[in-house]
């Protein structure tokens, strides 16, 4: 009997499930997951070890991934390396999404001269590549992998902003805010209790993707050496040193970007199935 | 037309000013200073040392005095001296890295364009069959790759294992003295990297999103109506639906803009290219301020006038905008 009782998040977990690449992203994501919280399960060696006696040794039995230039296990820095990755995918996007959905909110909610002054920021913004900006700033503060989060986060708001803003635009005539109004709900009641729910499903989409993004960035100023500093490993500054021993050590450069590649690859899955599995007439 | 021109120009005024007050906001809120930096070296620099740079770079006054400074002296063109040992103007140092980095940008950008598009093109058209489904494969690949490692790969394939092309700078040592011939051809040697792999980076957005267009104009009445009449395929595609598709293709062109000239720092700085990029990589790292305010404020007009390029290429192409009911 309960079986068929169907819940949009049931029809939406349905839909989304049968998409397999889809499923495939999210199983691997999970797993990454998983992998970064029990690194220390997972590997025998620790990731700042340093070991004179194995420095550079190509993939074995006993180095999956072989060693770096200081004899560290490349497996294990690429495991803990994960863990860098996803922190940064999550916490940049949230707070992007945050604000993005707060300014968008408030420009398509109020209008007038709100809208203009707001959307002309988004414009300004949009004009700046982002990179630069991105550089400029981290460069100037402490290296910190707070840093990073909080600047990639202050950097990429402006699509989810437009987002919401046009969702806003297209709900706020709707009979059920009327119905609200009339009610006496206050401005800031409707905004966040009728319109945020109703406005959320495109940030979704956009929000995965954006994790994706954050990675990509977070691993290209690591590579630059103002992202995360070593010793502590991340996908990105792993890579610094297979550049400087590409003519060596070859597995230096390969496994941390095939990380790279296999997590932001996973993202994009996901995100293009939760936007099919949304929108059904795009199936 | 010419109304719908002056309202687009005249709406640069406010986001040029809003560029120059982000730029200036950016740079001044970063704690450290750069007077820190530059006399670090030398412990023999006193207080009374420091405070004669702080005063001779401006830097004692209150920072809205400063931002005022600045943009008057922008407004004349003016962008001030580098903090580098060199002490040069910062618009001279700009002016000689930039044509390298447009030179690039815009190749790449043609090569992605003449890429992109037949294999959008290509997918729409073949919906749903392998081919889609292996351009969807490709396009999910390249959307993922970080480009700084795609180079790295392709310099140690083609650099280090196969030594078929040069990796790092833009000329050999001791060209100076080949014709020109040679010359030339040693610049196309050194460039191949790098152009491929800009526009590789760029390639997988640009043609999703042409397949998305296509396959949404192929689906509209007067493509039916075409096809009802028995207008060859082959027409129907070039000449019916080609050009409703590229209408918003032809605005994605601003939008990747700034993505391009953001991405030459990684694969300037990757491969030793003295453009733009690697010069604000360098300006950044020196805490460069009128340097890096420079490239900024500079690199944001370019995705200004590319955007603004876009919306008149848009305007002729769509008479609903140009006659001002769009």
């Amino acid at each position: 009997m309960r079986d068929n009782v169907s819940s949009p998040v049931r029809e939406f977990w349905e839909r989304f499930t049968t998409n397999r690449f889809a499923t495939a992203g999210l199983v691997v994501i999970v797993v990454l997951f998983l992998l970064s919280l029990a690194a220390a399960l997972v590997t025998p060696y620790s990731p700042d070890t340093i070991d004179a006696w194995h420095v550079l040794l190509p993939p074995s039995a006993s180095h999956w991934f072989g060693t770096d230039e200081l004899g560290r296990d490349v497996f294990t820095r690429v495991v803990y390396g994960a863990r860098v990755s996803l922190k940064v995918g999550f916490v940049a996007v949230g707070i992007a999404v945050v604000i993005g959905t707060v300014i968008g909110l408030f420009a398509g909610f109020y209008g007038g001269w709100v809208d203009s002054v707001l959307m002309r920021l988004v414009d300004i913004m949009l004009c700046f590549p982002t990179f630069f900006l991105i550089l400029a700033v981290i460069a100037m503060l402490e290296p910190s992998i707070w840093y990073i989060m909080v600047i990639i986060g202050l950097t990429g708001w402006m699509g989810v902003a437009r987002l919401v803003r046009a969702e806003v635009l297209s709900l706020k005539s709707r009979d059920f805010i009327l119905a609200a109004r009339v009610l006496g709900a206050s401005d800031l009641r409707i905004i966040f209790r009728h319109i945020l729910p109703n406005a959320l499903s495109p940030v979704l989409v956009s929000a995965t993707l954006g994790v994706a993004g954050a990675i990509l960035t977070e691993s290209a100023l690591s590579f630059l050496g103002i992202g995360v500093q070593p010793p502590t490993p991340s996908w990105g500054n792993i890579l610094t040193s297979g550049k400087d021993y590409i003519e060596f050590a070859w597995w230096l450069s390969l496994f941390p970007g095939v990380a790279i590649l296999v997590t932001v690859l996973s993202y994009n899955l996901v995100g293009e199935g939760i936007r099919d599995a949304l929108d059904p007439r795009r199936q | 037309m010419a109304n719908y021109l002056i309202k687009r120009i005249l709406m640069l005024v406010p986001l040029l000013l809003g560029i120059t007050l982000i730029t200036f906001t950016v740079i001044h809120l970063a704690p450290g200073e750069p007077v820190e930096m530059a006399t670090a070296m030398s412990p023999k620099a006193s207080a009374a040392t420091r405070a004669r740079l702080r005063e001779f770079y401006g830097l004692d006054k209150p920072l809205h005095v400063q931002y005022g400074m600045w943009l008057s002296n922008l407004s004349r063109l003016d962008f001030g001296r580098s903090f580098a040992p060199d002490n040069r103007p910062v618009l001279d140092k700009i002016k000689e890295r930039i044509p390298i980095t447009i030179s690039l940008n815009v190749i790449a950008l043609i090569l992605e364009f003449g890429l992109a598009l037949p294999i959008g093109i290509m997918a729409a058209v073949h919906r749903d069959t392998l081919l889609d489904r292996a351009i969807s494969v490709f396009v999910f690949v390249g959307f993922a790759v970080p480009t700084f490692w795609l180079a790295l790969l392709c310099m140690y394939l083609f650099g280090v294992k196969l030594a078929w092309l040069p990796i790092s700078g833009i000329h050999s040592l001791g060209s100076d003295q080949w014709s020109f011939f040679w010359r030339t051809a040693d610049l196309a040697r050194h460039l191949v990297l790098p152009i491929s792999i800009a526009t590789f980076g760029s390639l997988a957005g640009l043609s999703r999103y042409m397949r998305s267009t296509m396959i949404e104009v192929l689906s509209q009445d007067y493509i039916t109506t075409a096809r009802a009449k028995g207008v060859r395929e082959r027409v129907i595609i070039y000449r019916h639906a080609l050009k409703n598709a590229l209408l918003p293709v032809i605005t994605l062109l601003g939008f990747s803009l700034p993505a391009l000239i953001g991405g030459s720092v990684i694969f300037e700085t990757i491969f030793s290219i003295p453009g733009m990029g690697q010069l604000f990589y360098q300006g950044v790292m020196a805490r460069d301020y009128p340097l890096v305010m420079g490239i900024l404020v500079i690199g944001a007009c370019l995705t200004l006038i590319g955007n603004l390029l876009a919306d008149l290429c848009y305007a002729v192409a769509d008479p609903r905008i140009r006659h001002g009911r769009g």
